[in-house]
């Protein structure tokens, strides 16, 4: 499948991204004239292509909410029902297994099992804490009658926190399915790239906590 | 009764004769079909050739089969509208307003999601590989995942024709009309499953097709020289990636009101319809440039070829195509000037919907200088280009009158309106694909379609679309308001009578595009493509045989030009023997079949089904089907499948022996012709 003409157009990519930097087999990322890029660039671009449509999807979640949070028909707000603390253990939550997701990545690259086992063991663990935590802040919203059938404010702000919650829950049963494939199939190139699609997802999830957790919690109880 | 949710024996339309009967006889013709494909024993073959199949042109092919048989069904919609408004002047007519509501609502959804979408898709899933001269999409399997869901909405949407209701409000369900207190049938849970599901299709095709555009193309493919429907591919799949999770956003939105209890769209609780309007238009204008652009992408391709020019202006045009990707998501207002968000929003997304029009004239005009100076071969492909940009640019200045606010107040919501998005949507978009089925065809099947039969096809269509739409611009004008069921106008009346006829004549178009299936099949030896460039082609896709191999390309070309296979003609006319010499043969590897997308699509119904008739034990059972179908997939190790070099020698062989010989035929032909004149 080597390409004649390619070897001349080597230079054709002045940042070199996506070149192996050990072999010196120069590896194609796509643009210009250099022919069909590796699989590992395209699976993580493909991938990322998702990201960005996941992005979208939540950006209507976000919109609505900002269209409907003064939409409280005479029921509670932003200030009588959030509670920080239960937000800054979240995150804390969730921004301490994207580090330990970055650690399988290191794990990952060395073809350590043991550490990508436990690794993913702990970023599933903290995932699940956070979804704890966020089940416990609905059962007492719900339980304070503050439910999403309440008002319009309810509904866009459960079904944005939730939708963010859905996600972590399927990367989750992600997680799980990596950690069975690890000691099943070894390292070999597709688990790697599988692996390469995971972590992308988890970090995306987190910038997405970011974005909830600003504009939601943050500036939902500073603004009145 | 809990066991099977709301389904009971009253969902099957006992009472009503015509949708039972015409149910009745879609399940015998479907039974029947199923039955002569078993008893044939042809169903090894479906299953290893086409179903599990992850090719991209296999995957094409279904994708514009599956278009054409839902137009048959969308088309039988649109006789049944025409033929009730000719008989419900002060009159009831034949259809009770609950069904006409269902028959208009089925066959904007259907034309829109089920033949638009999935001919568009399936032509660029049979050539983008090919001119970008790869040997696949980014991701053949979720290719096949992608076809599969389209089809499970498509099934999904028929099956409400027997069991149950469809949607009664429109191609779009407007709350608060959609809302479970006012619609508490299962016509809009249809709907929205229906979409979800071949939208969830759709987005990952449009993630595939970005990936392999943007990453995978023929060593020396720099983007400036890709062709123009590869551009526009790119363009409308950029859209879809963008505006399809929008539409899965807003419907999740309307299902959580309808099923849970929120209060997005609805009247009490503190919820916004106008939400909706917003959202789903901030899908659905994008959506009208997804089908669009490829369109323009095929009549480029067709104007070009049979121009015998290099198409004019190759760089305006790829300036034209992104500035209408980009602005077509800044237009979505003017679906709803009279919401009344105030004069000067309505004046901004006024002009900006008249600035539209601007890189679309550049396109306009690109052809037609294209087509200036060429020698111009009047073929079925090249009548539906030509037909396109008459029609097109007519349906396209309506649509810049009704970009005015005050014009629109007075229009909104009238078969004025109507008779707009049809002129368009058919004279650009159909016209398109079927420009571009008949251009492709040859590739994909090996032998060229009748040339006659395609010629009277396109006359009738042609003829009948302006008899039937015409007198839409006239009542419109009228003050004819859209899906009327009965009405007592009597100014109306002649022209709806007329209108009817355009259908027929329409009628008449599809029956000989039928026919020239037909004749065409069993006439097949005698029209073959020997040489695979039936046409005098200029780019990669008619530089492989017809059909291509399974893997496309032998050895992937080597790009030099803006139309390589056109340079590489040239060349090897001049030195009078094919320009490259026999490549050193290599195994190719191929991704191996795969049930995945009709298992994913099988376990989609179940659970859409489910989910419509709140059986929640089959919705959970569903969905752990799918995440198995997940699980087993990602468990496979043995992935690709190798062709050994001598296979692929042996096809290349002969096709280049094809071309040699066309190559020496023609230089044969050329002296025998110079010699008297010397």
């Amino acid at each position: 499948m080597s390409a004649p003409g390619t070897a001349l157009r080597a230079g054709s990519d002045p940042y070199h991204i996506g070149h192996a930097p050990s072999t010196g087999v120069p590896e194609y990322t796509g643009h210009g004239g250099g022919g069909p890029s590796p699989k590992r660039i395209y699976v993580g671009y493909g991938f990322w292509i998702f990201i960005l449509s996941d992005v979208v999807l939540f950006s209507c979640f976000f919109a609505t909410y900002t269209v409907l949070i003064g939409a409280r028909d005479g029921g509670p707000g932003p200030q009588q029902l959030f509670d920080l603390h239960t937000t800054a253990l979240e995150t804390a939550c969730l921004l301490l297994s994207s580090f330990t997701c970055g650690l399988t990545s290191l794990a990952v690259a060395r073809h350590s099992l043991l550490w990508s086992e436990v690794c993913l063991a702990i970023t599933g663990l903290l995932g699940l804490a956070f979804l704890g935590l966020e089940a416990h802040e609905f059962i007492g919203l719900v339980a304070q009658g503050a439910g999403p059938t309440r008002s319009a404010f309810l509904t866009s702000f459960f079904a944005l926190v939730g939708c963010h919650g859905v996600h972590v829950s399927a990367g989750l049963l992600w997680l799980g399915t990596m950690m069975a494939q690890f000691p099943a199939k070894g390292f070999k190139e597709s688990i790697r790239h599988r692996y390469l699609c995971f972590s992308l997802f988890w970090h995306a999830l987190d910038i997405i906590w970011v974005g909830i957790f600003t504009v939601v919690y943050l500036i939902g109880t500073i603004t009145p | 009764m809990t066991l099977l949710g709301k389904l009971t024996w009253q969902a099957i339309p006992f009472q009503e004769p015509l949708p039972l009967f015409s149910g009745l006889a879609v399940v015998i013709v479907v039974v029947a079909v199923v039955a002569w494909v078993v008893a044939k024993g042809y169903v090894p073959y479906l299953w290893r050739e086409w179903i599990t199949s992850v090719d991209h042109k296999r995957i094409g092919i279904m994708y514009c089969m599956l278009a054409g048989v839902m137009l048959l069904r969308g088309f039988i919609d649109a006789i049944m509208m025409r033929t009730q408004q000719v008989m419900a002047y002060n009159a009831p007519g034949f259809l009770p307003p609950s069904h006409f509501d269902q028959v208009f609502s089925a066959h904007g959804t259907i034309m829109i999601f089920f033949v638009a979408m999935p001919f568009v898709i399936g032509l660029m899933n049979v050539i983008v590989p090919l001119q970008l001269g790869v040997r696949d999409v980014a991701f053949p399997t979720l290719n096949s995942v992608s076809f599969w869901l389209t089809a499970a909405g498509a099934l999904l949407v028929n099956l409400s024709l027997v069991v149950g209701e469809f949607d009664k409000m429109g191609w779009l369900p407007y709350p608060p009309l959609s809302e479970l207190r006012y619609s508490p049938g299962v016509g809009v849970d249809y709907y929205c499953w229906a979409l979800q599901i071949s939208g969830a299709g759709t987005l990952m095709t449009g993630i595939n097709f970005v990936t392999t555009i943007l990453k995978l193309r023929a060593p020396g493919m720099h983007y400036t020289r890709m062709p123009m429907f590869c551009w526009t591919a790119l363009a409308a799949n950029l859209l879809i990636v963008a505006a399809f999770p929008v539409l899965t956003a807003t419907l999740a939105m309307l299902l959580l009101d309808r099923y849970v209890g929120f209060h997005f769209f609805t009247n009490t609780g503190g919820g916004n319809s106008m939400m909706f309007m917003n959202l789903i238009w901030a899908w659905g204008h994008p959506e009208v440039y997804i089908l669009v652009l490829p369109a323009f992408g095929i009549y480029s391709e067709v104007v070009s070829t049979f121009s015998n020019k290099p198409l004019f202006g190759y760089r305006s045009m790829i300036y034209a195509t992104m500035a209408i990707c980009i602005i077509s998501f800044m237009v979505w207002l003017h679906h709803f000037f009279t919401m009344g968000a105030g004069a000067d929003v309505n004046a901004i997304f006024g002009i900006a919907s008249m600035i539209i029009a601007v890189p679309t004239g550049v396109k306009i005009f690109n052809w037609l200088f294209t087509m200036y100076g060429g020698y111009v071969r009047f073929t079925t492909p090249m009548l539906w280009s030509l037909g396109f940009m008459v029609t097109f640019a007519i349906g396209g200045m309506t649509g810049v009158l009704l970009a005015v606010p005050p014009a629109d107040f007075q229009l909104h919501n009238s078969v004025f309106l109507v008779a707009h998005f049809h002129n368009v949507i058919i004279g650009a978009v159909l016209f398109g694909v079927f420009a571009g089925y008949t251009y492709w065809f040859p590739k994909s099947f090996g032998f060229v379609l009748d040339e006659r039969l395609g010629k009277w096809a396109f006359w009738l269509w042609l003829i009948g679309f302006w008899v039937a739409w015409g007198p839409g611009y006239v009542v419109g004008l009228e003050g004819m308001t859209r899906r009327l069921q009965h009405y007592d106008v009597a100014e109306w009346h002649p022209w709806l009578v007329v209108a009817e006829w355009g259908v027929f004549i329409i009628l008449l178009g599809i029956i000989a595009q039928i026919a020239q299936i037909v004749v065409s099949v069993r006439t097949r030896e005698q029209r073959r493509d020997l040489t695979g460039d039936p046409w005098d082609g200029r780019n990669l896709e008619w530089i492989t045989s017809s059909p291509p191999p399974p893997f496309n390309f032998a050895v992937l070309p080597n790009v030099t030009d803006q139309e390589p296979y056109w340079d590489m003609k040239a060349r090897a006319r001049e030195i009078g023997q094919l320009t490259r010499p026999e490549p050193e043969y290599e195994p190719i590897h191929l991704p191996r079949n795969s049930p995945t997308g009709f298992v994913t699509a099988f376990f989609a119904v179940i659970t859409g089904f489910a989910l419509i008739w709140h059986i929640w034990w089959l919705v959970l059972l569903g969905l752990v089907g799918s995440y198995a179908t997940f699980v087993v997939f990602a468990w496979r190790d043995h992935d690709e499948e190798l062709i050994p070099a001598e296979e692929v020698a042996r096809l290349d062989r002969a096709n280049r022996a094809a071309r040699s010989a066309a190559l020496h035929h023609r230089q044969l032909r050329r002296e025998t012709r110079q010699e008297p004149s010397e």
